[in-house]
């Protein structure tokens, strides 16, 4: 059957840094192709035309931090017929989930003069904690590449390609010596999702985990490695307590070094 | 019809969420409110017990828009803590990264988020059909302002390759060689926006504005600087918080920055450009005194030509610097900290950024004041407003809504830099 109208895109956004929707901006050389592909519906950080639902394919930004956000996310979720979480603070609650393992009230007293003003849920949490999730692009930021590529997979009834493996494969396969094994710098990506492209390592630095725990991490044993390299305990908590610190794999490891 | 109310629910073409609620009565303003949805993050709070070398990487993520901004603040700060110097071709270094986040901020947002206004568009690709070669033009110029960055930082959002005392890796003079074509074409295509910019047909307004900037014996100011204004301000950074204070007013969206004893002020590219003109690079004077823009600017409508202006600048300077790069030693200097006090700021795209950071011995960040361009400009924003209602109260109502929309993008708001934003609860009188 022929397919009489564009597919409508959306693009949300909670508590975040607007980097995530800003790459669909940064696809310079496709953002036209995209917008012939797609009517690009509702998208406030780049048009006042703000067309009303149902949406096609929706693309969430941010976690939900406020009561009214976990209101506003059931209306997304209505409105959308698929939806994609972007980024480590849809997908993991993101940095300001490091409010998930304090006080927020102090927090809030410590930035604000009158923290009587601020509405702020405890815990800044993951939109699949709220609402089902068709698909989750993960990374602070996400990879552009990744984007096009799901977008083009759904425009053209295919799945989004998803990878299981670790920052490890995407080394091995660039051929990036092992920052870990061969000087000796601490390194996340035994345990960190793919999707980077090894960026940390291939500029001489260890993977600090912005693409969140692949599947089944085994953190303890990096975790142990560490020690072994005499990384401080504190230091092992922190690298745990990053932009993911709020997935489960990492939550449990820092917590498991938190004394 | 002596009362009316004019509400943007939800302002689009800026960075992150918020609104504008204007309230009119027997053809006075009575008020107006620029209304911030953007939930806190907590920034401030947040990096209370981390490592002084995670500040870089943590502050990038206030903004996915100026993540290089919130870097260099970031660095300078905690360098002028342990009292670090860094040698030339690092400092050099980290300006060319900053031209690169300049070009890529500028050019999204005059063209993608600013033009359309002047054109009667509601967004870029609206203006693509009409005019498909000047979103051409924007786009390729704006992919080398993020190659630089990707080039330098890594990646173009949040890069990865800043730390405290340098770099991780310093590319090699090869490697910014690949960036030299490039940057001749977005030099040339830069000029272009000039022209194309000053062509736009701008509404009158003159504020009388106190501009506020950092200014250096010989640069355009970026990375370093006292903070003067033409008001006579004129003082280390150190000073910062004795002569600017954070107000935080009731049934008021964010903490108004303001001169102490004196009131609101501007920073930005039209601040910069009034008091650093004689710094620019030759071929941006001479193109702004082609677009007939004076040395000082005080319509905020213009400031789409000085940002023109401030992308040939960072073209110019960007082409010097790769010029006269020779590789530092070491990426990095070491780091040894201590205990103290590190104040930094840097001119983001939008203006002043301050950092402030108190750490201990070990390193461990004990607290951190960060003061965003648009928290500072916030108050100022909603004085021109104000400004463009009242001249402009015959206009039907959505044409008067548009122009306050277009006003409040003149400042190309970064509210995602939401570490010190509220909530609004907003008065709704009769």
């Amino acid at each position: 059957m022929k397919r009489t109208r564009k597919p409508r895109l959306a693009v949300w956004k909670f508590a975040s840094c607007d980097g995530c929707q800003l790459s669909l901006l940064d696809c310079e050389d496709e953002l036209l192709d995209i917008a012939g592909a797609v009517e690009i519906a509702f998208f406030p950080e780049a048009s006042r035309a703000m067309a009303p639902g149902p949406y096609d394919i929706s693309l969430v930004e941010g976690s939900i931090t406020t009561p009214h956000d976990a209101e506003r996310v059931h209306h997304v979720r209505r409105v959308s017929r698929c939806l994609i979480t972007i980024g480590a603070c849809a997908t993991a609650g993101g940095i300001q989930a490091l409010r998930n393992f304090q006080d927020v009230r102090q927090m809030a007293s410590i930035v604000y003069a009158n923290p009587a003003y601020i509405e702020s849920l405890s815990k800044s949490t993951p939109i699949a904690d709220h609402v089902f999730v068709d698909f989750q692009l993960h990374g602070c930021p996400i990879s552009k590449r990744q984007l096009l590529e799901t977008l083009s997979a759904l425009l053209n009834g295919r799945r989004p390609p998803a990878t299981s493996h670790s920052v490890c494969v995407e080394c091995k396969r660039q051929g990036v010596v092992c920052v870990m094994a061969g000087r000796g710098v601490p390194c996340l990506g035994p345990v960190t999702h793919a999707g980077c492209g090894a960026l940390c390592p291939r500029y001489a630095r260890g993977c600090f985990g912005c693409f969140g725990p692949k599947e089944t991490p085994n953190t303890a044993a990096l975790a142990a490695r560490w020690a072994d390299m005499g990384v401080p305990n504190d230091q092992i908590m922190r690298a745990f307590r990053g932009f993911c610190a709020y997935a489960e794999p990492f939550r449990r490891e820092s917590e498991a070094h938190e004394r | 019809m002596s009362a009316k109310s004019i509400r943007v629910s939800c302002l689009a073409r800026v960075e992150g969420e918020g609104g504008l609620h204007v309230k009119v009565r027997g053809g006075q303003v009575a008020d107006v409110k620029l209304n911030i949805f953007e939930p806190p993050r907590y920034f401030e709070a947040l990096l209370r017990g981390r490592d002084f070398s995670e500040a870089p990487d943590i502050t990038a993520r206030i903004c996915g828009i100026c993540p290089v901004a919130y870097q260099m603040s970031a660095v300078h700060a905690m360098e002028r803590a342990f009292d670090i110097a860094v040698p030339p071709p690092i400092r050099a270094l980290r300006r060319l990264l900053y031209c690169g986040e300049w070009i890529e901020s500028h050019v999204l947002h005059i063209y993608l988020l600013h033009a359309p206004d002047y054109l009667g568009c509601q967004d870029a690709l609206q203006v693509a059909r009409t005019h498909p070669d000047v979103v051409r033009r924007a786009l390729r110029l704006k992919k080398i302002g993020n190659q630089i960055v990707s080039l330098v930082g890594g990646r173009e959002i949040h890069p990865i390759n800043v730390r405290v005392g340098g770099f991780h890796r310093a590319p090699t003079p090869g490697e910014l060689q690949t960036l030299v074509e490039p940057l001749q074409w977005a030099a040339d295509a830069a000029a272009e926006t000039v022209r194309f910019t000053a062509s736009l047909p701008m509404p009158d307004l003159e504020v009388d504005y106190e501009f506020v900037t950092l200014r250096h014996p010989d640069e355009y100011p970026m990375n370093e600087g006292r903070i003067i204004s033409n008001r006579g301000l004129h003082i280390s950074v150190t000073e910062y918080e004795s002569h600017f204070a954070e107000e935080h007013v009731p049934h008021s969206t964010a903490l108004h920055s303001t001169v102490r004893k004196r009131g609101t002020y501007l920073v930005g590219p039209l601040a910069r450009y009034a008091l650093n003109f004689d710094r620019l690079a030759p071929r941006a004077q001479e193109e702004a005194r082609r677009a007939g823009l004076g040395e000082v600017c005080r319509n905020p409508f213009q400031s789409i030509v000085v940002r023109a202006v401030e992308t040939l600048h960072a073209c110019e300077e960007a082409l010097r610097l790769i010029r006269e790069y020779e590789p530092p030693d070491a990426p990095a200097v070491e780091v040894h900290p201590c205990a103290g006090t590190g104040h930094a700021a840097t001119e983001a795209p939008r203006g002043i950024l301050y950092h402030r950071y108190r750490v201990d011995q070990r390193g461990s960040i004990l607290s951190a004041l960060i003061v965003p361009p648009t928290a500072q400009n916030q108050k100022q924003i909603e004085m021109d407003v104000r400004e463009v209602v009242e001249r402009n109260l015959g206009l039907p109502e959505p044409d008067l809504a548009w122009l306050c929309e277009q006003a409040v993008r003149c400042y190309d708001p970064c509210i995602s830099c939401s570490t010190h934003f509220l909530r609004l609860h907003v008065d709704r009188q009769p």
